[in-house]
Protein backbone atom coordinates (compact mmCIF):
# COMPACT_ATOMS: atom_id res chain seq x y z
CA UNK A 1 0.00 0.00 0.00
CA UNK A 2 1.86 3.35 -1.10
CA UNK A 3 -1.56 5.44 -0.04
CA UNK A 4 -0.88 8.10 2.19
CA UNK A 5 -2.96 7.61 5.55
CA UNK A 6 -2.99 11.35 6.42
CA UNK A 7 -3.77 14.64 4.65
CA UNK A 8 -0.84 16.43 2.83
CA UNK A 9 -0.19 20.29 4.01
CA UNK A 10 -1.83 23.24 2.93
CA UNK A 11 -0.16 25.93 2.08
CA UNK A 12 -0.26 28.01 4.81
CA UNK A 13 0.51 24.72 7.07
CA UNK A 14 3.57 24.20 4.88
CA UNK A 15 4.69 27.82 5.41
CA UNK A 16 4.02 27.40 9.26
CA UNK A 17 6.40 24.44 9.65
CA UNK A 18 8.99 25.77 7.45
CA UNK A 19 9.22 28.92 10.04
CA UNK A 20 9.36 26.66 12.45
CA UNK A 21 12.28 24.62 11.26
CA UNK A 22 14.25 27.22 10.03
CA UNK A 23 16.35 27.75 13.06
CA UNK A 24 16.80 24.54 13.74
CA UNK A 25 15.28 21.71 15.23
CA UNK A 26 13.90 21.13 19.04
CA UNK A 27 16.99 19.03 20.96
CA UNK A 28 14.83 16.62 22.59
CA UNK A 29 14.24 12.63 21.92
CA UNK A 30 10.91 13.40 19.46
CA UNK A 31 11.77 16.30 18.06
CA UNK A 32 8.85 16.17 14.92
CA UNK A 33 6.14 15.21 17.50
CA UNK A 34 7.39 18.31 19.45
CA UNK A 35 6.90 20.16 16.17
CA UNK A 36 3.79 18.85 15.11
CA UNK A 37 2.12 19.21 18.33
CA UNK A 38 3.17 22.84 18.54
CA UNK A 39 1.57 23.45 15.03
CA UNK A 40 -1.25 21.24 15.13
CA UNK A 41 -0.66 18.53 12.86
CA UNK A 42 0.26 14.99 13.42
CA UNK A 43 3.98 14.06 13.67
CA UNK A 44 3.24 11.70 10.57
CA UNK A 45 2.29 14.55 8.23
CA UNK A 46 5.44 16.70 9.78
CA UNK A 47 7.68 14.32 9.08
CA UNK A 48 6.16 13.45 5.38
CA UNK A 49 6.05 17.32 4.26
CA UNK A 50 10.14 16.99 5.45
CA UNK A 51 10.87 14.08 3.43
CA UNK A 52 9.40 15.59 0.31
CA UNK A 53 10.87 19.02 0.65
CA UNK A 54 14.32 16.88 0.53
CA UNK A 55 12.97 14.83 -2.28
CA UNK A 56 12.32 18.12 -4.18
CA UNK A 57 15.40 19.45 -3.13
CA UNK A 58 13.74 22.41 -1.36
CA UNK A 59 15.63 20.92 1.40
CA UNK A 60 19.56 20.43 0.05
CA UNK A 61 20.75 18.89 3.69
CA UNK A 62 19.55 18.22 7.10
CA UNK A 63 21.86 18.43 10.18
CA UNK A 64 24.61 19.79 12.01
CA UNK A 65 25.31 23.36 10.64
CA UNK A 66 28.79 24.61 11.83
CA UNK A 67 30.02 27.86 12.51
CA UNK A 68 33.52 27.31 10.68
CA UNK A 69 34.93 30.16 12.58
CA UNK A 70 34.46 28.53 15.85
CA UNK A 71 36.33 25.56 14.66
CA UNK A 72 39.26 27.45 14.13
CA UNK A 73 38.02 27.84 10.61
CA UNK A 74 39.56 31.87 10.33
CA UNK A 75 40.96 31.92 6.72
CA UNK A 76 37.70 32.35 5.04
CA UNK A 77 38.53 34.05 1.16
CA UNK A 78 35.77 34.73 -1.14
CA UNK A 79 37.62 34.59 -4.31
CA UNK A 80 35.87 36.43 -7.23
CA UNK A 81 36.56 36.68 -11.13
CA UNK A 82 35.36 38.77 -14.45
CA UNK A 83 35.04 35.98 -16.87
CA UNK A 84 33.39 36.39 -20.09
CA UNK A 85 29.82 35.22 -20.47
CA UNK A 86 30.61 32.35 -23.12
CA UNK A 87 33.36 31.18 -20.96
CA UNK A 88 32.14 31.29 -17.11
CA UNK A 89 30.01 27.98 -16.93
CA UNK A 90 32.51 25.44 -18.56
CA UNK A 91 35.21 27.61 -15.68
CA UNK A 92 32.62 26.82 -12.60
CA UNK A 93 32.21 23.41 -13.48
CA UNK A 94 35.47 23.03 -13.16
CA UNK A 95 36.14 24.95 -10.67
CA UNK A 96 33.68 23.09 -8.39
CA UNK A 97 35.92 19.78 -8.64
CA UNK A 98 38.63 21.20 -6.46
CA UNK A 99 38.93 20.30 -3.29
CA UNK A 100 39.55 23.46 -1.76
CA UNK A 101 36.35 25.31 -2.80
CA UNK A 102 33.66 25.10 -0.86
CA UNK A 103 30.89 27.10 -3.10
CA UNK A 104 30.92 28.17 -6.64
CA UNK A 105 28.72 30.12 -8.24
CA UNK A 106 28.17 32.84 -10.80
CA UNK A 107 26.21 36.09 -9.46
CA UNK A 108 25.29 39.24 -11.26
CA UNK A 109 27.72 42.22 -12.15
CA UNK A 110 26.60 45.17 -10.97
CA UNK A 111 28.68 47.73 -13.34
CA UNK A 112 31.11 49.52 -12.77
CA UNK A 113 31.63 49.15 -8.98
CA UNK A 114 31.81 45.22 -9.43
CA UNK A 115 32.58 43.66 -13.02
CA UNK A 116 33.02 40.41 -11.18
CA UNK A 117 30.51 37.38 -11.96
CA UNK A 118 32.36 33.72 -10.56
CA UNK A 119 32.85 33.00 -7.12
CA UNK A 120 34.56 30.63 -5.49
CA UNK A 121 34.83 30.15 -1.27
CA UNK A 122 37.63 28.66 0.23
CA UNK A 123 37.45 28.22 3.85
CA UNK A 124 40.69 27.54 5.82
CA UNK A 125 42.84 27.51 9.27
CA UNK A 126 45.89 29.28 7.90
CA UNK A 127 45.45 32.57 5.53
CA UNK A 128 49.11 32.12 4.09
CA UNK A 129 47.65 28.60 2.95
CA UNK A 130 44.42 29.85 1.67
CA UNK A 131 46.27 31.99 -0.53
CA UNK A 132 48.76 29.26 -1.67
CA UNK A 133 45.63 27.03 -2.92
CA UNK A 134 43.77 29.65 -4.62
CA UNK A 135 47.35 30.54 -6.44
CA UNK A 136 47.73 26.95 -6.80
CA UNK A 137 43.59 27.40 -8.36
CA UNK A 138 44.31 30.08 -10.74
CA UNK A 139 47.66 27.94 -12.36
CA UNK A 140 46.05 24.79 -12.64
CA UNK A 141 42.48 25.91 -14.16
CA UNK A 142 44.92 28.97 -16.07
CA UNK A 143 42.87 31.59 -14.95
CA UNK A 144 45.41 33.94 -15.04
CA UNK A 145 43.89 36.05 -18.11
CA UNK A 146 41.01 36.70 -15.78
CA UNK A 147 41.11 39.84 -13.38
CA UNK A 148 40.36 38.72 -9.57
CA UNK A 149 39.69 39.94 -6.41
CA UNK A 150 40.41 37.78 -3.48
CA UNK A 151 38.24 39.32 -0.21
CA UNK A 152 39.14 37.24 3.35
CA UNK A 153 36.33 37.74 5.74
CA UNK A 154 37.92 39.28 9.11
CA UNK A 155 34.93 39.83 11.41
CA UNK A 156 31.86 37.86 11.83
CA UNK A 157 28.36 39.66 12.67
CA UNK A 158 25.63 37.22 12.11
CA UNK A 159 25.37 33.55 10.77
CA UNK A 160 21.81 31.61 11.01
CA UNK A 161 19.56 29.98 8.83
CA UNK A 162 17.67 31.57 5.93
CA UNK A 163 14.22 33.00 6.84
CA UNK A 164 11.62 31.91 3.84
CA UNK A 165 8.59 31.87 5.67
CA UNK A 166 6.20 34.25 4.06
CA UNK A 167 4.90 35.74 7.19
CA UNK A 168 2.05 32.78 8.03
CA UNK A 169 0.71 32.67 11.16
CA UNK B 1 36.77 21.81 23.83
CA UNK B 2 35.63 19.25 20.88
CA UNK B 3 34.96 15.75 22.78
CA UNK B 4 35.52 12.97 20.68
CA UNK B 5 31.90 11.92 20.58
CA UNK B 6 31.27 15.31 18.82
CA UNK B 7 34.06 15.35 16.52
CA UNK B 8 32.27 11.84 15.26
CA UNK B 9 29.04 13.89 15.50
CA UNK B 10 30.58 16.60 13.21
CA UNK B 11 31.64 14.02 11.02
CA UNK B 12 29.29 11.60 9.83
CA UNK B 13 25.86 14.09 10.79
CA UNK B 14 25.92 17.27 8.75
CA UNK B 15 24.00 15.77 6.31
CA UNK B 16 21.91 12.57 6.64
CA UNK B 17 19.87 12.96 9.13
CA UNK B 18 17.31 10.52 9.77
CA UNK B 19 13.74 11.44 9.24
CA UNK B 20 11.92 9.27 11.95
CA UNK B 21 10.13 9.71 15.39
CA UNK B 22 13.59 9.07 17.51
CA UNK B 23 16.65 10.83 15.32
CA UNK B 24 18.94 10.95 17.98
CA UNK B 25 18.36 7.63 19.24
CA UNK B 26 18.99 6.20 15.87
CA UNK B 27 21.96 8.91 15.84
CA UNK B 28 23.17 7.62 19.50
CA UNK B 29 23.02 4.05 18.43
CA UNK B 30 24.89 4.18 14.86
CA UNK B 31 27.51 6.49 17.29
CA UNK B 32 27.48 3.56 20.24
CA UNK B 33 26.07 6.29 22.75
CA UNK B 34 22.64 6.83 24.45
CA UNK B 35 20.36 9.11 23.30
CA UNK B 36 20.36 11.32 26.32
CA UNK B 37 24.36 11.92 25.99
CA UNK B 38 23.80 12.56 22.32
CA UNK B 39 21.34 14.89 22.83
CA UNK B 40 23.35 16.71 25.68
CA UNK B 41 26.83 16.73 23.04
CA UNK B 42 24.16 18.14 20.77
CA UNK B 43 22.85 20.90 23.21
CA UNK B 44 26.62 21.72 24.12
CA UNK B 45 27.73 22.34 20.80
CA UNK B 46 25.10 24.66 20.71
CA UNK B 47 25.81 26.54 23.34
CA UNK B 48 29.36 26.86 22.86
CA UNK B 49 28.28 27.97 19.17
CA UNK B 50 30.41 25.48 17.22
CA UNK B 51 27.16 24.88 15.25
CA UNK B 52 24.58 26.83 14.81
CA UNK B 53 21.86 25.02 14.67
CA UNK B 54 20.44 21.03 13.92
CA UNK B 55 18.32 20.96 11.02
CA UNK B 56 17.40 21.67 7.35
CA UNK B 57 19.32 23.68 4.86
CA UNK B 58 16.97 24.93 2.45
CA UNK B 59 17.93 25.51 -1.04
CA UNK B 60 18.06 29.74 -1.72
CA UNK B 61 16.34 29.48 -4.89
CA UNK B 62 13.57 27.11 -4.31
CA UNK B 63 12.73 27.99 -0.74
CA UNK B 64 12.60 31.80 -1.70
CA UNK B 65 14.20 35.02 -2.73
CA UNK B 66 17.59 35.52 -1.66
CA UNK B 67 20.75 37.50 -2.57
CA UNK B 68 24.19 38.62 -1.31
CA UNK B 69 24.51 42.00 -0.65
CA UNK B 70 27.42 44.74 0.03
CA UNK B 71 27.95 47.67 1.55
CA UNK B 72 31.02 50.12 1.35
CA UNK B 73 31.66 51.56 4.80
CA UNK B 74 33.64 53.84 6.84
CA UNK B 75 35.76 51.70 8.79
CA UNK B 76 34.76 53.57 12.20
CA UNK B 77 30.81 52.71 11.31
CA UNK B 78 31.39 49.90 10.51
CA UNK B 79 29.91 47.85 13.93
CA UNK B 80 27.16 50.30 14.15
CA UNK B 81 26.26 49.96 10.37
CA UNK B 82 26.97 45.73 10.55
CA UNK B 83 24.53 45.84 13.82
CA UNK B 84 21.83 47.58 12.15
CA UNK B 85 22.15 44.93 8.49
CA UNK B 86 22.53 42.07 11.10
CA UNK B 87 18.42 43.73 13.32
CA UNK B 88 16.64 42.46 10.22
CA UNK B 89 15.38 38.84 10.23
CA UNK B 90 16.14 37.95 6.82
CA UNK B 91 19.64 38.92 7.21
CA UNK B 92 20.96 35.27 7.49
CA UNK B 93 25.23 35.92 6.89
CA UNK B 94 26.88 39.37 7.63
CA UNK B 95 29.99 39.56 7.66
CA UNK B 96 33.00 42.57 7.09
CA UNK B 97 35.51 41.52 4.21
CA UNK B 98 38.86 43.27 3.34
CA UNK B 99 37.95 45.51 0.29
CA UNK B 100 36.55 49.14 -0.24
CA UNK B 101 32.93 46.95 0.13
CA UNK B 102 33.69 45.96 3.50
CA UNK B 103 29.96 44.96 5.11
CA UNK B 104 29.03 41.28 3.12
CA UNK B 105 25.50 40.14 3.80
CA UNK B 106 22.95 37.90 2.68
CA UNK B 107 19.62 39.17 2.48
CA UNK B 108 16.72 36.04 2.44
CA UNK B 109 12.96 36.78 2.18
CA UNK B 110 9.77 34.58 0.99
CA UNK B 111 9.24 36.44 -2.20
CA UNK B 112 10.97 39.03 -4.14
CA UNK B 113 8.59 42.22 -3.16
CA UNK B 114 9.96 41.32 0.37
CA UNK B 115 13.34 40.90 -0.58
CA UNK B 116 13.75 44.06 -2.12
CA UNK B 117 11.70 45.60 0.17
CA UNK B 118 14.65 44.78 2.92
CA UNK B 119 17.34 45.74 0.24
CA UNK B 120 15.53 49.51 0.06
CA UNK B 121 15.38 49.53 3.75
CA UNK B 122 18.58 48.98 3.81
CA UNK B 123 20.17 51.08 1.17
CA UNK B 124 18.17 54.47 2.15
CA UNK B 125 18.36 53.89 5.73
CA UNK B 126 22.63 53.68 5.66
CA UNK B 127 23.31 55.99 1.94
CA UNK B 128 25.64 53.95 1.42
CA UNK B 129 27.26 52.51 -1.62
CA UNK B 130 25.75 49.05 -1.80
CA UNK B 131 26.15 46.25 -4.50
CA UNK B 132 23.12 43.78 -4.89
CA UNK B 133 24.56 40.93 -6.34
CA UNK B 134 21.90 37.77 -6.67
CA UNK B 135 22.92 34.47 -7.98
CA UNK B 136 22.33 33.36 -11.50
CA UNK B 137 23.63 29.92 -11.12
CA UNK B 138 25.13 27.37 -8.71
CA UNK B 139 28.31 25.30 -9.66
CA UNK B 140 28.09 23.79 -6.11
CA UNK B 141 27.16 24.83 -2.42
CA UNK B 142 28.03 22.38 -0.04
CA UNK B 143 29.12 24.26 3.33
CA UNK B 144 28.75 20.54 4.78
CA UNK B 145 32.35 19.47 3.98
CA UNK B 146 34.61 17.49 5.76
CA UNK B 147 36.50 19.00 9.04
CA UNK B 148 40.18 19.20 9.48
CA UNK B 149 40.45 17.86 13.01
CA UNK B 150 43.74 19.01 14.44
CA UNK B 151 44.94 19.32 18.30
CA UNK B 152 44.33 22.95 18.17
CA UNK B 153 40.96 23.49 16.53
CA UNK B 154 39.32 24.75 18.90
Amino acid sequence: MNQIAFPGLNEREQERLKAAIQDGLPLCPQPWLRLANDLGLSEAQVMHQVQLWTQEGMIKRMGLVVRHHALGYRANAMVVWNVPEDAVDALGERLRQSPYVNLCYRRRRQLPDWPYNLYCMIHGKDRAAVKAQIQELILTQQLQAYPHAILFSNQQFKQTGGHYARCAH
Amino acid sequence: MVTSLARRLLDRYQKGLPVCSRPYAVMAAELGVTESELLDCLLHLQQDRVITRVGPVFDHHKAGASTLAALAVPPERLKAIADYVSHFDGVNHNYAREHDFNLWFVVTAGDQDALQNTLKRIETETQMPMLVLPMEKGYHIDLGFKLAWSEDAR
